[in-house]
């Protein structure tokens, strides 16, 4: 048993160098540029298919092996060298959602590249010359590479920690860190230290990646999965702080090596519990410090202009079409149209957050989940019928949004979008890994809507009312006075509450409000399908939403809805008619990020204030 | 003498706020110039267009006869224009060592350059301090840092932006030794002030502005004699 526990502890240590590597090159990049960067993961996976390639195409041997993982760690710096001119130094002015969401384009463009470079098959790595075998520790054979990978992380931190406080690149990073402009004032050319920066942690990133090969195969799936990870890492050691990284990174490696032995049954929720801990009892992180707004505060939004006569008669045009064309239309189109009313409603319901509310959601997938979930389990437990169903997805995701709103308003910027993607995460690994409930990954079958609205025309016309009718609601909340209160919230804080405006009940009010109008739309989706299954929590459903708010434009009521007819009828063309959609889909929201940060209502407002 | 720095008809917006409405005004080489006037008048927005830290919506900004408008701020400090923020900006985690470093730039032909050590000739306590993290040093200690980390620069022209603001009367009258120390040296300033008394003691020339732009010019011996342009711009 005791030597059980050792082996445990040890191979936790070794993930735990892993970690570091990856979430150090994360948090440098973060501490300097305030850049979330999404793309790390996929400079992770670049690494080990980089490494993988040079390591079995040089010549064995040492120098073949630890050459290679050299050389795929410097290529990938350079890529990240790339990523930065080319697209991050043209943003790092925009709103922190945007920085978020064009490296996550990165994220979907390296991973169609990866396919068609590697292909879809995961590949085995050679082992490394010279630790192939195993030492034996009290007793027990111990694997030598892995002694190796948890000497890597300290003699990291070591080289990290001496680079940044005892040489001029380090403290004109640091300095960086704290006051960039002040930096750039005393004759500093923050571009080549910026460009620097990243890339180092490219390279930290690319080496992580290559020193996996001879532990694990080298998949498609490495990027997203090392992400969320590092995230985790690097948020519960607190952004910006390499001791915070190393100590986290050594917490979370520990704590799924020993979880996997007691609850092998929510492995995947632990560290993300943790996280939700560590933020609401220390909001920065376990070394973090609260990030200094003096200089480069967030510019305040100019009010939403009431809508115009136009905008009035295109939307009333749009839902007139929305209720005559149906009846003409074949079964295909009337299963677009269904799924583009319930993604109108569900990202209006993100907006709602994110807009007036001011709080990014990264997880807003959660309660789409909720919803359906709630409408699936009454069924297959229960027996319950659709109209049942339908009413308890509301409930369900606004209890959820009630439960986890509760911790996530309390906190702002990336941390509390990074807390609401730690509880999606915790939703979705619950939907995956609790079998008898859920059906995990094989998801709840067979979940078809009652006798009445079996035919698609009938469910379309359901779902439209439904929809059209919460999303005037949310509209409706806006431009009340609670939306005001909500907005004076996100504009100046301490001022509305020096006019009584309780800023913490009000968001939360409104973050459960958007759960419940997320939760009718998982509903009616689940209704639509047939099924659930837990991608309908995913990262890349959040991402969806994220999407369709932002090409709509944060900054206008009708963005949203705008946003999610065009990316609906995007993705579904996009799948249907490429193989490589996710290159596409990524280079469309670069160029997005690039030329129309103010969305397509945003650009339609410029343009008819112009005329 | 030589103009070293020449601001014509300087105009900057906050948004829709217009800030600067045609700013024109001349340093010349080797003189302290007194930027007066109260809160709110442009002042540090003067500078920070300068500077490059504000992008002017139009005019013109000449260093040594070279128009700088329009450029990064790095590149404009390079060229040997120094700025002392009114905030300090210290690097609070940094140490003092560490903060001159950050400003430390190659020296410039003809001048002896910058060290820690002159630094700390100029302004002794630092001297005593090196190690100390800049956030956990007083208000004129750190006054002191700031401008030391921009003398590490080797300026010919340093803009000091309300440098006596919030300090004792003591550590005031150390701060304008200072400067009429370095003005022997030689070198150019361009300084903002509220404190007229304190403007008094170092500026040869000054400059009065009100809403943007500049009302009245001349010796600084001329403002003090002439009450009436004091009570009309200066005193609150």
């Amino acid at each position: 048993m005791l030597e059980n526990l050792l082996v445990q502890g040890l191979s936790g240590l070794a993930s735990a160098s892993s970690l570091f590597l990856v979430a150090s090159g994360l948090t440098v990049i973060f501490g300097v540029t305030r850049i979330v960067n999404f793309a790390h993961g996929s400079l992770y996976m670049l690494g080990a298919y980089l490494a993988w390639t040079l390591v079995t195409s040089l010549p064995r041997g040492h120098l073949g092996f630890w050459g290679g993982v050299a050389m795929a760690a410097l290529i990938v710096g350079c890529v990240g060298v790339l990523i930065e001119v080319l697209l991050l130094r043209r943003i790092y002015k925009a709103p922190e959602l945007f920085q978020l969401l064009a490296t996550f384009g990165v994220v979907l463009i390296v991973q169609d590249l990866a396919l068609l470079s590697w292909g879809p098959q995961d590949l085995l790595g050679p082992r490394a010359p010279g630790l192939r075998g195993a030492t034996e520790i009290l007793g027990i054979r111990f694997p030598l590479y892995e002694l190796f990978l948890i000497c890597v992380g300290p003699v990291v931190l070591a080289l990290l920690w001496l680079l940044f406080n005892r040489t001029r690149w380090g403290t004109l990073v640091r300095a960086a860190t704290a006051d960039r402009e002040m930096v750039g004032a005393l004759g500093v050319n923050q571009r080549m230290l910026f460009t620097t920066v990243f890339f180092l942690g490219s390279v930290l990133a690319g080496l992580g990646g290559a020193l996996q090969i001879p532990r694990e195969s080298v998949n498609l799936q490495m990027d997203l999965a090392v992400i969320s990870e590092a995230f985790v890492v690097v948020v519960v050691g607190g952004l910006g702080s390499l001791p915070g990284a190393f100590l986290a990174a050594l917490l979370i490696g520990e704590l799924q090596a020993f979880g996997i032995l007691i609850f092998p049954r929510i492995t995947l929720v632990l560290a993300f519990l943790v996280m939700a801990v560590v933020l609401v009892i220390r909001p920065h992180g376990l070394l973090g410090r609260a990030p200094s707004t003096a200089h480069g505060a967030t510019a305040i939004e100019p009010p939403y202009p009431p809508p115009s006569p136009w905008v009035r008669r295109i939307g009333a045009a749009a839902l007139a079409l929305a209720v005559i064309v149906p009846p003409f239309l074949g079964d295909y189109a009337l299963i677009v149209f269904t799924e583009i009313a319930i993604m109108v409603l569900f990202a209006a319901s993100l907006h709602f957050i994110m807009g007036p509310g001011g709080m990014a959601s990264f997880g807003h997938a959660a309660y789409f989940g909720f919803g359906a979930y709630g409408a699936a389990l009454l069924l297959r437990h229960f027996g319950a019928p659709m109209e049942m169903g339908l009413l308890a997805a509301p409930f369900a995701a606004g209890l959820g949004g009630f439960v986890f709103g509760f911790f996530c308003v309390r906190l702002s910027g990336v941390y509390a979008a990074m807390l609401t993607l730690a509880f999606a995460q915790i939703a979705w690994s619950t939907a995956f890994q609790w079998v008898e409930l859920t059906g995990g990954d094989n998801g709840i079958l067979g979940v078809w809507p009652s006798p009445w609205a079996q035919s698609k025309l009938a469910y379309y016309y359901l779902a439209l009312t439904l929809c059209a009718a919460a999303t005037l609601l949310l509209r409706r909340a806006i431009f009340a006075p609670f939306g005001y209160a909500l907005r004076a919230g996100r504009d100046s804080p301490l001022r509305a509450e020096a006019i009584g405006i309780d800023g913490f009940r009000i968001r939360w009010f409104a973050f459960v409000l958007a759960a419940v109008a997320a939760g009718i739309a998982g509903g009616l989706f689940a209704y639509a399908k047939g099924s659930v299954f837990p991608t309908y929590m995913s990262i890349s459903r959040s991402v969806d939403a994220l999407l369709m708010v932002l090409l709509g434009g944060v900054r206008t009521v009708s963005g949203p809805i705008l946003g999610a007819l065009a990316y609906t009828w995007l993705h579904e063309q996009l799948m249907r008619a490429f193989d490589l959609w996710r290159l596409f889909l990524g280079t469309i929201i670069l160029a997005l990020v690039l030329f129309f940060p103010q969305g397509l209502a945003g650009a339609l407002q410029r343009g008819e204030r112009r005329s | 003498m030589l103009a070293m720095l020449e601001v014509r008809d300087l105009h900057a917006h906050y948004g829709r706020a217009h800030i600067l409405q045609g700013v024109t005004l001349e340093a010349r080489e080797g003189e302290v110039l007194a930027l007066l006037g109260r809160n709110g008048a442009g002042k540090s927005t003067t500078m920070k267009s300068v500077m490059g830290l504000v992008r002017p919506s139009s005019g013109q900004v000449r260093f040594s006869g070279e128009e700088v408008a329009g450029r990064e701020p790095f590149e404009i400090a390079r060229r040997g224009i120094g700025y002392v923020p009114e905030e300090r900006r210290i690097f609070a985690e940094l140490s003092v060592m560490e903060n001159l470093e950050v400003g430390r730039m190659p020296a410039r032909g003809g001048t002896p350059p910058w060290t820690p050590e002159r630094v700390f000739a100029l302004f002794p306590s630092l001297g005593a301090m090196r190690a100390r993290a800049g956030g956990r040093m007083s208000g004129g200690e750190q006054q002191m840092l700031t401008i030391g980390r921009t003398l590490m620069g080797n300026p010919r022209l340093i803009l000091l932006d309300e440098p006596s603001e919030g300090l004792a009367p003591v550590i005031i009258e150390r701060m304008a030794a200072a400067i009429l120390a370095l003005k022997r040296d030689g070198m150019t300033v361009l300084l903002s002030e509220q404190n007229l008394h304190f403007a008094r003691l170092v500026s040869d020339r000054a400059c009065v502005l009100e809403k943007g732009a500049i009302r009245w010019e001349g010796r600084m011996k001329a403002l003090m004699a002439d009450e009436a342009v004091r009570a009309q711009y200066l005193t609150v």
